[in-house]
């Protein structure tokens, strides 16, 4: 039942994904963002290495996209192997959108990240959840570009 | 938190019949705001100065009328008189004003009074004249400890207001807001809570943890706001004279968007759970949660219609951000903003008649209002962010918050307390000592 659910989740995230990556081809060169998604690597930290600790959105989206997935699923490789260790996803939205809903906005990404984690083998009961919404931007600027760094969600390690 | 002191009110005239000239249009916002003297409150020989912590207070009559004056200036619908035009006398004036110099100097009205300071005890009595009928429009008197000055000041406004206006003031009130301090990326924010016109500012947290979205009880001193006490975000309820707070119910993750009921009896507020926000309401007395939403999208910013029969919130159901209103039980549920950007943060009037909101078009932010059935879209206010409008205990004045544009090392970034009257008219900054966001309107202390 809960495999089927999370199956499920699955191929709508990798349908959304087929949508997203087609329209990132639009996005302006040497901009980093591609479609609305943040594409560098900035702001960027490693859980180990090669294993970014974020992923991007787009403006009012909880959608991973093709690179995200990439990121996600070398996170699940590495935490397979931490099997002691657990995590807190942290959701984030950008300062554009009232404070409340950017709160709900920030959860459903987290989530989107936990729901795809857990179809890659780990564990809900390893994965705690939060969502900051709008309150602890990355990139202080009032720009796209910072706006983009800012609609993320970050996994680190629980204490 | 210091104890509301009781007032006691007595009037020495009640003047009800006598027909009064003078009165104010507030239809038309502060086109032609009203004339209007406030003599210096006369002290009464043998008064003592008040002494407030640090400070003496030393001309307390006089301290009254500037607090009255710049409550009417701010309210855009008067225009308090320079005091050096005055000719009479303010002990002379109070007892009886000499109509023709008043009326010289083009004041409609005039406001005289006195005031006596023992130990204990302030005792205040004021009146209201109207000066082109040459009449007494209100005479009251009303006693209460010294330290309550200022709020003798307030009641005074309040009663002024209403006589001239026909409707009830909102300057014996508070503002719960979130005061902010430090860069962008690591704000600290803490609660705090000041008088309508921004004095007695006092810190409720200690800006250990993040704290949000603070709204008063429309019944007392109670106050719900979000905080992330150990790092979980949850709904907790403050007493702000005892400073007593608690978990509002035992949600397995985040709640937020709180609001109190009109009878303040529930909490409504959204609880997010595997990246779904409902709407859920709990009694505070028989601790009973209720789900009112039920749908896969976000479901947030609820409030309630004064009536306590509907709420409008804020959903994506639709895709994106819309308003919505439904019956009190979730049932009925409809969409009422159908213009072209995105709508948030519904807040029904005290009046009931109207909606104020946040919409976003076009990277632009809005303060507005509408009927409650989507009509009569109206803004009030364009800027690079706004937000979250809460409502004077009147239906008259909104309070939001504004944040202005950082450049890209964050530099130029401020949160700012505004207020604007409902016609559009009358934007006014409120100052605080640090920055200021999510501001919320208390009921009158004082009826």
């Amino acid at each position: 039942m809960v495999s089927l659910t999370n199956l499920r989740k699955f191929l709508l995230v990798v349908l959304a994904g087929i949508a997203l990556s087609a329209c990132a081809t639009q996005g302006k060169k040497g901009s980093n963002i591609a479609g609305d998604v943040y594409t560098g690597n900035d702001t960027v930290e490693y859980l180990a290495t090669g294993v970014k600790d974020r992923v991007f959105f787009a403006t009012n989206k909880s959608t991973l996209t093709t690179a995200s997935r990439d990121t996600l699923r070398k996170q699940a490789a590495w935490m397979r192997k931490k099997s002691k260790l657990k995590f807190t996803i942290e959701g984030h939205a950008d300062e554009r959108g009232t404070r409340e809903y950017n709160l709900a906005l920030g959860e459903r990404r987290a989530n989107a990240v936990k729901d795809y984690l857990m179809t890659y083998g780990i564990s809900g009961s390893r994965l705690n959840v939060i969502s900051y919404g709008k309150e602890r931007p990355v990139n202080s600027g009032s720009n796209p570009l910072a706006w983009s760094q800012n609609r993320r969600s970050v996994t680190v390690k629980a204490e | 938190m210091k104890k509301i002191l009781l007032f006691i009110f007595y009037l020495f005239i009640f003047n009800n019949s006598a027909k009064a000239l003078v009165e104010v249009d507030i239809t038309r916002g502060n086109l032609d705001p009203l004339p209007i003297a406030v003599s210096p409150l006369y002290v009464e020989s043998g008064s003592l100065d008040i002494k407030q912590g640090d400070k003496i207070i030393k001309n307390v009559g006089e301290e009254i009328s500037k607090i009255i004056e710049i409550n009417f200036k701010r309210s855009g619908l008067f225009n308090p008189l320079k005091k050096d035009s005055f000719v009479q006398k303010p002990d002379i004036a109070h007892v009886k004003p000499r109509f023709e110099d008043w009326r010289l100097i083009k004041a409609q009205a005039l406001v005289t009074g006195k005031v006596t300071v023992s130990e204990e005890k302030l005792r205040v009595e004021f009146r209201l004249w109207d000066v082109v009928a040459a009449k007494e429009m209100v005479a009251l008197a009303f006693s209460t400890t010294p330290n309550n000055w200022r709020r003798v000041a307030h009641i005074i406004s309040d009663k002024v207001y209403q006589r001239l206006t026909g409707e009830e003031g909102y300057f014996d009130t508070r503002i719960i807001y979130v005061s902010e301090t430090g860069p962008k990326t690591q704000r600290y924010k803490k609660l705090a809570i000041m008088d309508q016109d921004g004095a007695n500012i006092k810190y409720l947290t200690l800006g250990n943890e993040l704290v949000l979205t603070p709204r008063f009880s429309p019944k007392n001193q109670l106050v719900t706001y979000l905080s992330y006490f150990r790092n979980l975000p949850r709904v907790y309820l403050l007493d702000i004279e005892t400073g007593v707070q608690e978990v509002v119910g035992d949600f397995p993750g985040m709640t937020f968007a709180p609001r109190f009921s009109p009878d303040g009896e529930k909490i409504i507020m959204s609880f997010a759970k595997d990246g779904n926000s409902d709407i859920y309401t709990m009694n505070l007395k028989t601790r009973v949660v209720e789900k009112i939403t039920d749908h896969t999208s976000i479901d947030t910013s609820p409030s309630y219609s004064p009536d306590g029969k509907y709420i409008a919130f804020n959903s994506d159901r639709s895709g994106l951000q819309q308003i919505y209103v439904m019956r009190s039980d979730g049932s009925n549920v409809k969409r009422i903003t159908f213009g072209k950007g995105l709508y948030g943060t519904p807040v029904w009037s005290p009046r009931g008649d109207l909606i104020a909101f946040t919409k976003v078009r076009k990277g632009k932010f809005y303060i507005g209002v509408m009927r409650t059935d989507g009509s009569g879209e109206r803004l009030l206010t364009e800027n690079y962010y706004q937000e979250a409008p809460s409502w004077s205990p009147n239906g008259r004045v909104l309070i939001f918050y504004r944040e202005t544009k950082a450049d890209s090392d964050g530099k130029g970034f401020s949160a700012k307390l505004w207020s604007i009257d409902l016609t559009g008219y009358n934007e006014r900054l409120i100052e605080t000592e640090t920055d200021g966001s999510d501001p919320s309107w208390s009921s009158l202390l004082s009826k």
